[in-house]
């Protein structure tokens, strides 16, 4: 009881406290955002945003095809003197022709039009053409007239001040749309950039969730933590890594020679693109027999592993006459497809794609293959080698591997920043990593378990934050510095965007899976991948179905808006026509990006419920 | 024959789960392991096939060292212990026999498993031990939609894919009711009786230690408290392994 007397003054003044620290803030927020509501009372503003306003409302999508009837009335002003004022009407005619009475004026004076014969209901500006150049297009006033169904009208209209000695003229301008309504060229550039836009969206989707997916497994903490190594495996897949690159670039640039030695007839290509595959499946199944009770002898081993490297040439070797044949069998048909010629350029720009990536790819495949083989080599080293033995060469081996890193590094800055001081760049990194190793293995007891598994974990976590902190917008801009204004910019930002963000949404899910599945399948003697493919991934398919939409969503929406920065899409035509100030256009683009973004929300939704 | 020495596990938090615990479990025995929640049968059972690493100890397995397996020599000896869980651990969105398959994993070839090709023989063993339980029907069925007997059932057949020689059950009937507990704890029986297999199943009640188990090792706060046959349990080691207020019932 006493507790609560003395507590409710102290919450008074605490609620009165936050109110007015509310206050505060929301006061110098006003300040500083320039909240100012007398500016939009302001009659300027106010005209400009009637006028904005009414351009928006009416999208510049359909137009008529026209007709004009143009008629002149010659005129003098002042009034010559022998003139009578009266013009001489002209009936009996079914040209359309105009009347104005008086037929001379005085400068200012309110005269009558009247118009004869003309298109029923049509509309048009009747104007005072100064100048005695009946063809003159410079004309003054603006007074619409509108015909009844007699295609007569009558209206008045004042007579500018603008005297002269010879004739002047009054014109009637009358219009009159004629057949359907079509679209217009902005309606049209509309749908191209706005198929540009959705499909920038889709690539920057597929890419992304393709690479996000392992990462999401690396960014994982209950599948890494898991994850430990000895010393000597650790440094020895390290030294893998790098090794296994140069090899795998050097071999798999030399099968890609080989490759465009043998040619880029198309005959050979198709034959060496059905032959490969079969070539394979043999090599695969003699060397990958589906079980095996007991283990098999060491040069049966051997013989397999040569094998599989051989497949694995062959498959290479298939990838690059794949790529030649796609780029010229692009190139023959880009022409007589006519229209479709899209799909010979595509077929093109993949083969020539295929044929940078692989090389890449091979060079990955050897990097990461050449690190798991030696990462397994340490892991049976250090379990049957006395420690001493281990010691020793955990000293030589996590010294050089660190140089290695740390040199690596030093390189990366070197080509990044262009120091040209290899003292700096090389050889410091380099004896920082050879120390930083030695003074690991020296530390660390011989077969220890090391948590690698966190290790990486804490890296790529960091990393995908950092990254994930970038809008995509100012990824954009990066990009169209780099590889040139475009769409292309546009799918590699947002791409990079979408790989960071979902693979930190899915590793999220990854770890909130059951391990009970999991604990089950290790335990049935199941390796870490296998462990991944039966017990994680099936458990996590449905909120990667959910995100992958949820971010093809946003995907959308970004590229629509992508193009303000240069990223291609239909950002650039909006931003174009609101610079222009052509409300009318830049409406058509808003109205084709809000039916675009509900669409595909729509869809999106329906699908996410289909799947789920 | 299974000899467990000096068995210690120290949680990463201080808790000592199992504390010094030895016993032997010849081949082909029906061992029943009881004491209160939280006494660390779980903890023994998961230490035997390293799903969890002992702090220090030993366990052997017909001669040979478990604890001290490489990961490669643990995988190959995981593949001939079967294991059946108390919340059936199957992989929900996965069919009935993909998850009956998994058992194979530690022997097909992994290339192979990746994209989820098992050899034809696997394929026909799996129908036949779903069979066995007396589920085939259901084998292209997703494992959610089975009820827990039937999925425990799955679970058994899981284990019964390895060609295990030793099959660890912990606590395979707490979520069910008595008549499935019955039914579940009898395919374990037959798995025993008839293929020899050395069963290690931990259990809450005693009515069924004394209907199946051949032996029974108890433990209190990580210590063996008891071990000998399940008749020898009177009233005196009753409150030794359950605790001076417990009650018998049943
Ligand atoms: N992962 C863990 N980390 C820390 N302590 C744990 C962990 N798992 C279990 N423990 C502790 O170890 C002790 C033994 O747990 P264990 O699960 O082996 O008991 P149990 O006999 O199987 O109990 P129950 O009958 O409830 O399943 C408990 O005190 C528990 O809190
Ligand atoms: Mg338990």
């Amino acid at each position: 009881m006493n507790n609560k007397k003395k507590s409710s003054p102290w919450k008074s003044i605490q609620v009165g406290l936050i109110t007015f620290l509310v206050m505060v803030i929301f006061a110098y927020g006003f300040q500083i955002t320039k909240v100012d509501l007398e500016e939009l009372r302001s009659e300027n503003r106010q005209q400009s945003l009637t006028r904005v306003t009414r351009a928006l409302a009416q999208p510049e999508i359909f137009e008529y095809d026209q007709v004009e009837e143009v008629v002149n009335f010659s005129i003098y002003v002042p009034c010559r003197p022998d003139d009578s004022g009266e013009a001489a009407p002209e009936q009996n005619t079914s040209e359309p022709y105009l009347i104005v009475t008086p037929g001379c004026a005085a400068p200012g004076e309110v005269v009558q039009v009247e118009g004869f014969n003309f298109a029923p209901y049509t509309v048009g500006p009747v104007r005072f053409i100064p100048g005695s150049d009946s063809s003159n297009v410079v004309s003054l006033g603006r007074e619409n007239a509108e015909t009844d169904a007699d295609g007569h009208f009558l209206m008045s209209m004042e007579i500018p001040k603008r005297p002269s000695d010879s004739v002047q003229y009054i014109r009637a301008t009358l219009r009159r749309n004629i057949g359907s309504p079509h679209f217009t060229q902005t309606a049209y550039d509309t749908w191209n950039k706005i198929v540009e836009t959705v499909f920038l969206a889709l690539l920057a989707t597929v890419f992304g969730t393709i690479l996000a997916i392992p990462l999401s497994f690396i960014a994982a903490r209950n599948l890494m933590k898991t994850v430990k190594s000895p010393l000597t495996s650790i440094a020895l897949s390290v030294l893998g890594w790098p090794i296994g690159i140069v090899i795998g670039f050097i071999v798999v640039r030399w099968v890609g020679d080989f490759s465009s030695v043998i040619g880029s007839n198309a005959w050979v290509n198709i034959a060496s693109i059905l032959i490969s595959p079969a070539l394979m499946w043999f090599g695969v199944r003699w060397a990958l027999p589906q079980e095996e009770i007991n283990l098999p002898s060491q040069s049966v081993r051997f013989a397999r592993l040569g094998v599989l490297f051989m497949v694995i040439l062959i498959g290479f070797y298939g990838l690059f006459q794949l790529a030649s044949l796609a780029m010229s069998a692009g190139k023959t048909i880009e022409v007589p497809l006519g229209s479709f010629g899209f799909m010979g350029y595509f077929l093109f720009q993949v083969g020539d794609i295929v044929a940078i990536i692989t090389p890449v790819l091979g060079a990955l495949a050897a990097g990461g293959a050449l690190s798991s083989v030696l990462g397994r080599l340490g892991q049976y080293g250090s379990e049957k080698l006395p420690a001493s033995g281990i010691k020793v060469l955990n000293l030589i081996l996590t010294t050089i591997a660190g140089a290695t890193v740390f040199g690596l590094v030093g390189q990366l800055v070197e080509w990044l920043y262009q120091i040209g001081e290899p003292l700096y760049t090389l050889w410091l990194p380099m004896m920082t990593g050879a120390i930083a190793g030695l003074l690991l293995a020296f530390f660390t007891k011989p077969k220890d378990s090391l948590p690698i598994g966190m290790v990486i974990y804490s890296i790529t976590r960091t990393f995908l934050n950092a990254l994930r902190s970038v809008e995509a917008l100012v990824m954009a801009i990066v990009f169209v510095i780099a590889v040139g204004i475009g769409p292309f910019a546009g799918v590699m930002a947002l791409g990079l965007h979408t790989i960071v963000s979902l693979a930190k949404l899915y590793s999220e899910q990854v770890e909130s899976i059951l391990s009970g599945p999991l604990e089950a399948i290790e335990a049935t003697g199941a390796n870490r991948l296998q462990t991944i493919i039966y017990a994680v991934i099936p458990q996590i398919i449905p909120p990667y179905i959910s995100y992958t939409m949820y971010r093809w969503d946003i995907n959308v929406r970004m590229s629509t808006i992508i193009g303000f920065v240069g990223g291609g899409g239909i950002g650039f035509l909006l931003q174009q026509n609101i610079n222009l100030l052509n409300y009318r256009a830049a409406s058509a683009q808003m109205l084709a990006i809000a039916i675009v973004v509900a669409t595909m929300d729509y869809i999106s939704s329906a699908l996410r419920e289909k799947v789920i | 024959m299974l000899q467990i020495k000096n068995l210690t596990k120290i949680y990463d938090g201080g808790v000592k789960a199992l504390d010094n615990v030895s016993f032997d479990v010849p081949d082909g025995q029906f061992l029943a392991v009881i004491g209160l929640s939280g006494s660390g049968k779980s903890t023994l059972l998961r230490c035997i096939n390293r799903l969890i690493e002992p702090t220090s100890g030993q366990i052997l397995w017909n001669g040979e060292d478990i604890t001290a397996a490489s990961q490669e020599e643990m995988r190959r000896i995981r593949r001939k212990i079967g294991m059946v869980f108390q919340h059936f651990n199957l992989v929900h969105r996965s069919k009935v026999i993909t998850n009956v398959l998994a058992g194979r994993l530690g022997y097909v070839n992994p290339a192979w498993s990746l994209i989820n090709r098992f050899p034809q023989e696997d394929i026909d063993k799996a129908i036949k031990q779903l069979e066995r339980v007396g589920i085939a029907e259901k084998a292209y069925q997703r494992a959610d939609e089975l009820s827990g007997g039937q999925q425990q059932r799955v679970g058994i057949a899981r284990a019964l894919m390895q060609d295990p020689k030793m099959v660890l059950a912990d606590e395979p009937v707490a979520s069910l009711d008595p008549v499935l507990a019955h039914s579940i704890m009898s395919h374990l029986e037959d798995i025993n009786k008839n293929d020899g297999v050395c069963v290690l199943c931990s259990l809450h009640f005693l009515d069924l230690v004394h209907r199946y188990a051949d032996r029974v090792v108890a433990l209190n706060e990580g210590k063996l408290v008891f071990e000998g046959l399940p008749t020898e349990i009177d009233d005196k080691k009753f409150k030794e392994i359950y605790g001076r207020d417990a009650e018998r019932v049943g």
